[in-house]
């Protein structure tokens, strides 16, 4: 499998007994995020064994039934405790936990500061498509003020989560921010999330038009693809900008990169030590 | 990188997996693919390709691959994907097709 790239890579990865093309909408971003979730696995050189993908509710929970590593389909906002458990219980394998931003930050979104504050060696991909996209269009926790959704037609009122704010203060050791259309710089980001110690978060700008888009002024997946290649910029081009520039634009790139040891491996440490005073 | 040349690369789409969103048409620097009338993406311009893989990164479907001219054999895995899309198409018409189908959706 070494020389292989591009679809034929993709195609290898793909367990062939399911349904496809897949269930995604037309222009959806999670099929995209599922190649780069393959390519940074395949360029990590880590064998099917030795990864587990732990994936919660909602369109990205069907992410995991596609690929062909260990997966595990879990409840609502449970992904990360049931990641927790694995992690611990087999501290060699690469979990990687794929949620979206309702099933993160709102439903499970105690779960996921808890895991940034133990530090537990995990990675989780945050699918932010600022809405519920399966359950009729929801406004979700990420719901910029001002969207339209299908539960705030005149326009959303409340403030919305920055989820790299979030996990930065709550001490994840990994942070960064990608989008769908910056796909190489995402392929990246993944890996190094993978590669890192702890806890690390990559947040994924996705579009989703069908819940999204259609109520937003957004006619086409194309155009929901322009929006964010002309709204996500890198935090170096963030910084130069004025104040009011800096409103309508979203920064991305790695937030946070720290070293801090994880639990599981403090967990091994404190095991070892104590079997060998007993 | 190495410099961009046009012309040294095929572009296949499988157009069972394609669902037509159009991101690869219009975002190609070449104008390579256009959409048919049925919504799918077609090849027009393949001479035109710069083999910049835009639209293969990019296709949230797996539809899309190009792959230099000299290789003119289809990948085995992908061979396996156009041979099942075809077989599909086949199918006799007594409905055990979608009988088949819907079992496959409730394995998930």
């Amino acid at each position: 499998m070494a020389d292989m790239k591009g679809t034929q890579l993709i195609h290898e990865y793909l367990r062939h007994n399911k349904k496809f093309p897949h269930v995604f909408c037309a222009g959806c971003g999670h099929g995209i995020v599922l190649g780069s979730l393959i390519r940074s696995i395949h360029g990590l050189g880590l064998s099917k064994d030795e990864v587990c993908v732990v994936a919660g509710i909602g369109c990205s929970g069907r992410l995991a039934a596609y690929v062909d590593f260990n997966t595990v389909h879990t409840t609502h906002g449970r992904a990360l405790t049931f990641a927790t458990g694995i992690k611990m219980a087999k501290p060699n394998m690469h979990v990687i936990v794929v949620m979206g931003d309702g099933d993160s930050m709102a439903i499970g979104g105690n779960h996921l500061i808890h895991a940034a504050r133990r530090n537990i060696g995990v990675t989780a991909l945050i699918l932010n498509n600022n809405i519920y996209g399966m359950t009729g269009g929801q406004c979700s926790p990420t719901t910029p003020s001002g969207a339209f959704t299908m539960t705030s037609p005149m326009g959303q009122m409340e403030q919305s989560f920055d989820c790299v704010e979030l996990m930065t203060a709550a001490k994840a050791n990994y942070v960064a921010r990608g989008s769908v259309f910056h796909v190489k710089k995402l392929d990246k980001m993944i890996m190094e999330g993978i590669s890192n110690p702890g806890f690390g978060v990559v947040e994924i700008m996705t579009p989703c038009h069908t819940q999204y888009g259609r109520k937003n002024k957004f006619k086409t997946p194309v155009d929901m693809f322009k929006n964010i290649k002309d709204t996500v910029i890198s935090i170096e081009r963030y910084n130069q900008l004025s104040e009011e520039e800096q409103a309508s634009r979203i920064p991305s790139g790695v937030f946070v990169q720290k070293d801090t040891p994880s639990l599981e491996e403090k967990f091994y440490q404190m095991a070892a030590s104590c079997q060998g005073g007993a | 990188m190495s410099v961009k040349s046009k012309g040294n690369s095929t572009v296949t789409i499988f157009p069972d997996w394609c669902k037509g969103c159009g991101i690869c048409a219009a975002f190609c620097p070449g104008k390579v693919m256009e959409l048919n009338d049925q919504g799918k993406a077609v090849v027009v311009k393949e001479e035109e390709c710069i083999s910049c893989g835009f639209c293969e990164l990019h296709c949230p479907d797996f539809a899309i691959m190009v792959r230099p001219k000299a290789d003119d054999e289809i990948p085995a895995v992908c061979r396996a994907v156009l041979e099942k899309a075809a077989r599909k198409t086949d199918m006799p018409a007594d409905g055990s097709a979608a009988e088949k189908n819907s079992s496959d959706m409730e394995k998930g």
